[in-house]
């Protein structure tokens, strides 16, 4: 507002020893340079023996909330220093305003101090928050027990059709990405293994790298990450925003558990659908590898095949896809438990879908690096 | 329209006490809603009308006290008698809380295929059939964002009424319809009553519904924590000799009392 538009002033006339006159000129409005209340407090002097102060405003403009946050500012100051404030001088409507205003006085309690704990309180505060974190996790834990033994003694009541259609969501839906990121992948590790392996002239070993590397890692890792941000994310803003909107509270009343009804047909479509997404990522990632291999690196598709037929035993493959179903439990567990948890607001569901992909992906990962540690420890 | 109180208590309040934590919202609620009530729950904002909704309907577990329905005790029924107080009610929450991700007849069809035999065929007659008592006939394969606000809560209320429950809540039903919508929803309301037999609880502040439709009721005092009046509306305002009340009941305007209320 270097440049002002509108112009304003003030000035502040003595009319005897305990009284003065503060007079508004100009348009006191949006655009207009507002003096600081504070040089008004300051020309008043700290301790002078003033206790009134008149408001006139015979030649003020126009005027909109600058005039009042400035007055109202005034008047506070005036009224701790103990200096009444005439202000009948206003205009109709800035003194009704100013009525409102003061109408109802602050609450005592209705503002939040500015909370600030020693570290050794946040320490604690944030061990007591995972603690409890850890208890909520281990009871939903029991509550998806609870709706898995319902399920197998065939009494847990949801619609197959809502199985049917999160079977579709979660698998076919997302077979475009996973064809994508799987592909690129095998690429990845074609291109990479493949300069190393070329200096030695054995550049046929790339299909047991790809084949290998894909079957029992990565297949199973960027679906599980993948379906992490595409499926874990949408059942927790699915759930969220049920919650939000009741839903969940309406379907409680009606007698079906959220567990059974909302959590079980997702948990299961994934529980099923991860280790087939798994079994296409590895075939994706083969393919990949293959580009690269026959077109660059002189080695023909039958060879390629024939030694990654070779290079990789069913176990790999079971290897794989068994991480892949464990990672659907985690990112279902994680989503639903984010989403049923959220709070009832919009922020809140953006928050547990935020959440539940960050959740998942850690839990996945530090799944695999244990699966994969046990499998080194049984020579598998 | 009003009907004296039938002597007849199908929900008992006795001695509850409702808290979020350590925060006490309301305490020692005694009340009894009778059969064939149009019972009101009132109360300013946050006087935690909607938190003694949730209490009744078994969403959030009383710190103290019970309810009881007849002479079981909600919160002490173990799974399968729960399951059957919770079968003899039904919800209309205030957004309609209808399944999103479902049309209408699917959302009313929900308790009906899971807790019933009936044959699809049946199903889609009873779906029809409360459709239309709400008003909505037609209306079977919208989606509930398809339709405005207030269709959805007719809905919801269809919803509500399909496994033809013998209690009816309602949290705020006219909250955010127009008044004439209102008015119709509370006519709907009453005439259901008077046809189904049922027993009908409002969470409501709309003093134009409290006295049109409301024969027995409980005021709630966000200040003192606890009820402060219980009776007829009409009669409340008539005899209340608390000051709160009346001021509630006349909107704050005690000297214009109205002279027939049921003009407000």
């Amino acid at each position: 507002m270097s440049n002002p538009t509108h112009y304003c002033a003030f000035s502040l006339l003595r009319r005897s020893d305990a009284e003065r006159e503060l007079a508004l000129t100009g348009d006191w409005v949006v655009g207009s340079e507002i003096p600081s209340p504070d040089v008004v407090l300051g020309q008043m002097g700290e301790k002078s023996a003033v206790d009134r102060l008149v408001v006139s405003a015979r030649d003020l403009g126009r005027w909109d909330t600058l005039l009042m946050t400035f007055l109202i500012d005034i008047i506070d100051h005036c009224r701790e220093r103990g200096i009444e404030v005439d202000s009948s001088g206003l205009p109709e409507g800035a003194r009704g305003l100013l009525t409102l205003v003061y109408a109802v006085p602050e609450r005592a309690d209705a503002r939040r101090p500015a909370q600030r704990s020693a570290w050794l309180a946040q320490v604690g505060k944030a061990a007591l928050r995972a603690w409890g974190d850890g208890k909520v996790f281990l009871a939903f834990l029991g509550e998806v027990m609870l709706a898995f033994g319902a399920l197998f003694r065939g009494r847990a009541r949801f619609r197959q059709l809502d199985l049917w259609l999160n079977i579709q969501d979660s698998g076919p839906s997302a077979l475009a990405i996973v064809t994508v990121i799987s592909l690129l992948v095998g690429l990845i590790l074609a291109f990479v293994g493949a300069v190393q392996l070329a200096l030695f002239g054995a550049q046929i070993y790339i299909a047991d790298l790809v084949g290998l590397g894909m079957l029992r890692e990565m297949g199973a890792l960027m679906t599980g990450i993948i379906m992490s941000g595409r499926t874990g994310a949408a059942f927790a803003a699915q759930l969220g925003t049920m919650n939000v909107n009741s839903e969940i509270d309406a379907l409680r009343v009606m007698g079906l558990a959220p567990m059974e009804f909302l959590v079980l047909p997702r948990m299961l479509a994934l529980i099923l659908i991860m280790p087939l997404l798994c079994l296409y990522a590895d075939l994706m990632g083969i393919v990949g590898g293959g580009l690269v291999t026959v077109s660059f690196f002189d080695v023909s598709v039958v060879q390629y095949l024939d030694r990654t037929k070779d290079a990789i035993q069913l176990t790999d493959f079971l290897v794989g896809v068994t991480k892949c179903a464990v990672f659907g439990v985690l990112i279902a567990i994680a989503g639903c438990l984010r989403g049923i948890q959220c709070g009832r607001s919009a922020a809140a569901v953006g928050d547990a879908a935020t959440s539940a992909v960050v959740t998942s992906i850690v839990y996945i990962v530090v799944a695999d690096s244990v699966m994969t540690l046990i499998c080194n420890q049984l020579g598998i | 329209m009003e009907r004296p109180p039938t002597d007849k208590p199908i929900v008992t309040v006795d001695n509850l006490t409702m808290a979020y934590g350590d925060f006490v919202i309301q305490r020692d609620l005694n009340f009894t809603i009778n059969r064939g009530d149009i019972f009101i729950i009132m109360g300013g904002s946050g006087c935690g009308k909607s938190t003694l909704l949730r209490h009744l309907i078994g969403l959030k577990q009383p710190a103290k006290g019970e309810v009881y329905y007849d002479r079981q005790s909600l919160w002490q029924a173990g799974g399968p008698e729960r399951e059957r107080i919770l079968r003899r009610i039904g919800v209309l929450f205030q957004s309609g809380a209808l399944m999103s991700s479902m049309t209408l007849a699917e959302n009313i069809a929900l308790p009906l295929g899971e807790f019933t035999d009936l044959g699809p065929a049946q199903i889609r007659a009873i779906i029809s059939y409360k459709l239309a008592l709400v008003g909505l006939a037609g209306f079977e394969d919208y989606y509930p964002s398809e339709i405005s606000g207030g269709m959805q809560k007719r809905a919801g209320l269809a919803r509500a009424m399909a496994m033809d429950p013998e209690i009816l809540f309602f949290d705020e039903p006219s909250a955010g319809l127009d008044p004439v919508s209102a008015k119709l929803l509370d006519d709907l309301i009453l005439n259901l009553r008077d046809s189904l037999g049922a027993t009908v609880v409002l969470v409501t502040h709309e003093l134009a519904s409290i006295f049109a439709i409301g024969n027995n009721a409980v005021f709630l005092d966000p200040e003192t924590k606890t009820m402060i009046a219980s009776g007829a509306p009409r009669r409340l305002l008539e005899d209340s000799g608390d000051p709160k009340v009346v001021r509630f009941l006349t909107r704050g305007e005690p000297d214009q009392r109205v002279e027939n209320p049921q003009r407000i």
